[in-house]
């Protein structure tokens, strides 16, 4: 069952790959796009006998675009289903933890106050990381009591840092008289992918993102403890204390390399999860690699959604997994009472 | 065997614990017998590892509980714990399956060795049937058998279980403790009700606010003024298939005196 959703979803991420690519304001045939593709691995050998500027939209512009859409919902999925089992709430999504409120918080320092703190050419992402590792750190001690971190103190950490970071981004947003900072700040929060391109920060958020996926599958039967109970997990010989803070590192790392890569892109980390659980069943060492491909396949055609629905202008990818994402969230509530009652 | 041994816990400036001490032998079934906020789930806790001690300790099997990592003391001793999230979307086999946590390293996978453990698990206690079914959608009782073929997937020497009998109807506390004498050879159970301690347990412990309040075969610890002075209660004795069983006094209006 696991091993065909897997495959099923491989293949299917292949296909959306090679759909993203082809679809947008000018579409590309999809035979095209694996010749150029093909072309650029060097796996196909020969004249290349199209326009450059289809070579560029196909390579340049597009590629990155759906593969960093593939590693940011990825990213976003496993972060959501470590999360969930962590504070033990269905509820739970990667932005918990206040990671967003600081990426966001940084990203609109860089952006309306020029604050660079000499980080060079990616200075909105770098900023936005800065300020989602600051958060989370934040968050972390706030929770931290005593040595222990229990899951209602991370709750109530995340929720706090975040609105107080909120509080702070619109201040800054308050405090400036650039307009058209503004608007960035704004577009930048509701997520996009505008800024891929080849080079380090897709190749960072990729490499943090397989980790992630890998590490969290491996440990998967420790996160069934941890998600049964904190007791169980002790008498399972998983100190829950140690796991949690371990998780709380990796997750808000792979948050904040997202995040600061494509903003902050709600619903994803929230929704993925509960449909890979419906898929293969509870069992986590399943359900990360699943939740991982249909994050993955879900962002990508989101994204093509945003690209298309108001060519050429662009909606923010924020706005469109929403969309799908509320309703989702509404009928899991109802199932929730459901079974409550 | 577990010895514990001068035990003191408190959380925070209230004393639950006052120097407890008490021997659980291998091949024997030690109940932990005391009124509410005696102190008996602590007593438990602190003996597989998840409260430390204030003062005094506990060793397993002449080792020192503080020396052993997690997941030494889980290859041990098994914990039959009253938690357990009832949303959980796990199956009974993957539930079960857990139980194999501290026997693998962290990154292996359950082999076919594994899958025996479980699927003897899972027969021991006489739940082969339910493997497929989803925990949350068991009764109480079953689930019960399901968190015991869990510990007995563990392996561990020792049993520990915290009232495992709540929640669930006569029959079915009965079925439970049952089960724990068949299947385990040597455990602690913390109980509520003193004749099932009585029936199911070879040795007892009585605590009374944080101290021992009398210890050794259900013959001497449930002895009407002990329990009188523990509990407050009247009781008159009698017994069933030679093990003792009590009748309690109504606070109010005494029950007329039998036998």
């Amino acid at each position: 069952m696991a091993r065909r959703w897997t495959a099923g979803l491989l293949v299917a991420l292949g296909a959306s790959v090679v759909a993203g690519t082809a679809l947008g304001a000018v579409a590309v045939p999809f035979g095209s796009v694996v010749q150029v593709v093909g072309h650029h691995l060097l796996l196909v050998p020969g004249e290349q006998t199209w326009s450059a500027p289809r070579d560029a939209i196909v390579w340049d512009v597009r590629l990155p675009r759906v593969l960093l859409a593939a590693v940011v919902g990825a990213g976003l999925a496993v972060s959501g289903v470590a999360l969930q089992a962590m504070v033990r709430n269905l509820l739970a999504d990667p932005y918990l933890l206040g990671v967003s409120s600081g990426a966001s918080t940084g990203a609109a320092a860089a952006i309306l106050f020029g604050v660079t703190l000499g980080l060079g050419e990616h200075v909105l992402s770098a900023s936005a990381f800065v300020g989602a590792v600051a958060a989370s750190a934040l968050v972390y001690v706030v929770a931290r009591s005593a040595g222990r971190v229990t899951s209602t103190r991370l709750l109530l950490a995340g929720v706090a840092v975040g609105y107080a970071l909120q509080a702070v981004t619109s201040f800054l947003i308050f405090a400036s008289d650039s307009a058209e900072g503004a608007r960035s700040v704004m577009f930048w929060l509701l997520g996009s992918l505008s800024l891929a391109a080849w080079g380090q920060p897709l190749a960072v958020a990729a490499v943090v993102v397989l980790l992630a996926v890998a590490l969290l599958t491996l440990l998967g039967r420790h996160l069934d403890a941890l998600a049964v109970g904190d007791e169980t997990a002790l008498a399972l010989g998983v100190p829950p204390e140690r796991l949690r803070t371990g998780l709380l590192v990796l997750v808000s790392l792979c948050v904040a390399v997202v995040v600061s890569a494509a903003g902050a892109v709600g619903f994803v980390g929230l929704v993925v999860p509960h449909l890979a659980r419906r898929a293969v069943g509870a069992a986590h060492a399943r359900v990360v690699p699943v939740a991982a491909l249909m994050g993955a396949v879900l962002l990508i055609w989101a994204d093509v959604v945003a690209r298309v629905l108001l060519a050429p202008q662009e909606v923010p990818i924020g706005i469109v997994t929403a969309v799908v994402g509320a309703p989702f969230l509404l009928v899991l509530v109802r199932r929730l009472q459901a079974t409550a009652a | 065997m577990i010895v514990a041994d001068d035990l003191h816990f408190g959380y925070g400036h209230r004393p639950v614990l006052r120097g407890v001490g008490l021997e659980a032998r291998p091949g024997r079934v030690l109940g932990l017998l005391g009124p509410n906020g005696s102190g008996k789930t602590t007593a438990l806790r602190l003996l597989y590892g998840s409260l430390r001690p204030g003062r005094g300790r506990v060793t397993v099997d002449g080792r020192s509980l503080q020396s052993l990592r997690p997941r030494e003391v889980a290859r041990r001793i098994a914990v039959v714990v009253q938690e357990s999230d009832a949303d959980t979307m796990l199956s009974v086999r993957e539930m079960v399956t857990l139980g194999r946590l501290p026997r693998l390293g962290t990154f292996r996978r359950a082999g076919a060795a594994d899958r025996r453990a479980v699927d003897g698990a899972l027969a021991r206690v006489g739940a082969a049937h339910l493997a497929a079914r989803r925990y949350a959608d068991l009764s109480g009782g079953e689930r019960q058998r399901v968190l015991v073929a869990r510990a007995l997937a563990q392996e561990a020497g020792f049993l520990l279980l915290d009232e495992p009998t709540n929640h669930l109807d006569i029959r079915y506390q009965h079925e439970v403790l049952g089960l724990v004498r068949e299947v385990a050879t040597s455990a602690v159970v913390v109980l509520h009700d003193l004749n099932l301690a009585a029936r199911y347990c070879d040795d007892l412990v009585l605590l009374d606010r944080g101290r021992v309040a009398a210890a050794g075969a259900p013959e001497e610890v449930l002895d009407p003024d002990v329990l009188k002075r523990v509990y407050g209660i009247g009781v008159t004795r009698t017994a069933v298939a030679g093990r003792p069983q009590l009748l309690f006094h109504p606070l109010v209006e005494p029950l007329p005196v039998v036998g």
